[in-house]
């Protein structure tokens, strides 16, 4: 029977949870990384090897990695860095590997690629160069590049979100970009300005079954894009915000998303009226479901991060996110109904599984 | 303070904590070499332990700034001279949450 791996970055430490493919029981393991922060944890199923993106206040950056779920770790960050005299790389903030290549996004915002599963990387200039660099602005967490989507045919073509400068997209490996943010909303700038080029506050980007289709979660609206984020069209219609950080594409299906919004940017940023909802499309963002069954529905005040939620492979698939206030969600019937995983955990970061057959 | 008779004509003893060692296994919480600055210093605990430079000092480049390194019990820079048979300390700082 298949093994269904949840992987938890948090802000003391990774952890596993682990169940079978009835995803009824669940372990946790942890917590691991030295209880550094976390900020993205995932695997790779082509070597087998998981790795964790973080950097510790103290320590700086550094990717771990664990070639036995955990059991051994080793860290290294050879390379994770700018050159003398600019801001040091202070963390890594997103991890993606693909093909044998590991790509890495960092604080402040660039992007690292590691060809020897990451015992050593090298900087993709490409992407610092860009001519929009020294405009770029710091969101709520930093100049934080935290979304890497690949295209699954081609990896030379690469989609980055980075908070707040957007979305940018590269077709040859990283040697040129350009912005990709027409259609997505920047409010918080003057009315006439607010469709610019760049600046926006991408949250979150992840890629449909179809391996083409784009969502994107902005810190103003909810977006899908048909054209490789050329163009973005806005789904929030029919949400109750505009605002929110996680989005979850179903494994098979393009037309289904998995969103929570929360309350809103300047209204504490937790699960409106105090009651749970992840937010399921089954047509592309053309209507929305809230499933609520199992979540709590009074006195709910958390958030969940910007990449806090995850599906698996499975059939049904699977759906979690785990809260800023340390709880994991899961759904084995995706997204009818929920139960808690785990309690009491450090703020949770990112969510990602892996299930090995 | 003895220093054993392999460190070199510059005799100094590093004092690492348990928090930093603990990322390198093998690694010792003193550790006796040859090192007449504070760069010097890091850059033999990098050579013997790969990677641990990088967890003290930063590429700006300066000690990183939650650690601190003292010198005859005083916050050291990168170029800071350690006299020779000192005990250099190389501290996390107090932060956290």
């Amino acid at each position: 029977m298949a093994r269904v791996l949840v992987l938890l970055g948090t802000k003391k430490g990774a952890f596993i949870a682990e169940s079978d493919g009835e995803r009824k029981d669940w372990s946790l393991r942890g917590p691991f990384c030295n209880t550094w922060p976390i900020h993205h944890f995932v695997a790779d199923p082509a070597t087998g090897a998981v790795h964790a993106a973080g950097g510790n206040e103290w320590f700086g950056p550094a990717i771990w990695t664990s070639r036995d779920l955990g059991e051994s770790w080793t860290h290294s960050s050879r390379g994770l860095a700018y050159e003398e005299g600019k801001e040091p790389v202070s963390a890594a903030w997103s991890v993606a590997p693909r093909d044998g290549d590991i790509l890495v996004g960092v604080q402040p915002a660039g992007l690292f690629r590691s060809t020897d599963g990451a015992e050593s990387f090298e900087h993709v200039e490409g992407l610092q160069n860009h001519p929009t660099r020294p405009d770029w602005n710091a969101g709520g967490a930093g100049l934080i590049l935290h979304s890497i989507v690949s295209d699954p045919v081609d990896g030379d073509r690469v989609w980055v979100g980075i908070s707040s400068a957007g979305v940018f997209y590269t077709e040859d490996g990283g040697r040129t970009w350009e912005p990709r943010n027409r259609g997505t909303r920047a409010d918080y700038f003057p009315e006439d300005q607010r469709y610019p080029e760049f600046g926006q506050c991408v949250h979150n980007i992840v890629r449909a079954a179809d391996g083409k289709r784009l969502y994107q979660q902005n810190h103003c609206g909810m977006y899908r894009s048909d054209d490789g984020g050329a163009s973005w069209q806005s789904i929030e219609k029919g949400l109750p915000s505009d605002f929110g950080f996680p989005a979850g594409a179903h494994p098979r299906d393009p037309e289904t998303l998995y969103l929570i919004p929360l309350n809103g940017a300047d209204k504490g940023r937790y699960v409106p009226e105090g009651k749970a909802a992840v937010w399921r499309t089954r047509d592309g963002g053309e209507s929305w479901q809230d499933m609520r069954k199992g979540l709590p529905q009074e006195n709910a005040f958390f958030g969940v991060l910007r990449q806090a939620m995850a599906t698996d492979r499975m059939e049904p698939a699977g759906v979690y996110f785990g809260t800023g206030s340390g709880t994991l969600y899961g759904s084995a019937d995706e997204g009818d109904s929920w139960f808690e995983i785990a309690t009491h955990l450090p703020t949770i970061s990112s969510v990602e599984t892996y299930v090995i057959d | 303070m003895e220093i054993g008779h392999n460190s070199g004509d510059h005799p100094v003893v590093a004092r690492l904590q348990g928090v930093l060692t603990d990322l390198f296994p093998g690694s010792t919480r003193r550790v006796e070499m040859s090192a007449r600055t504070v760069a010097e210093m890091i850059d033999e605990l990098d050579r013997r332990w790969p990677g641990m430079g990088d967890r003290i000092r930063d590429t700006r480049p300066a000690i990183r700034k939650h650690m601190n390194v003292f010198v005859d019990g005083k916050r050291a820079r990168l170029d800071t001279a350690i006299p020779r048979g000192a005990e250099v300390f190389i501290i996390t700082a107090i932060s956290g949450g």
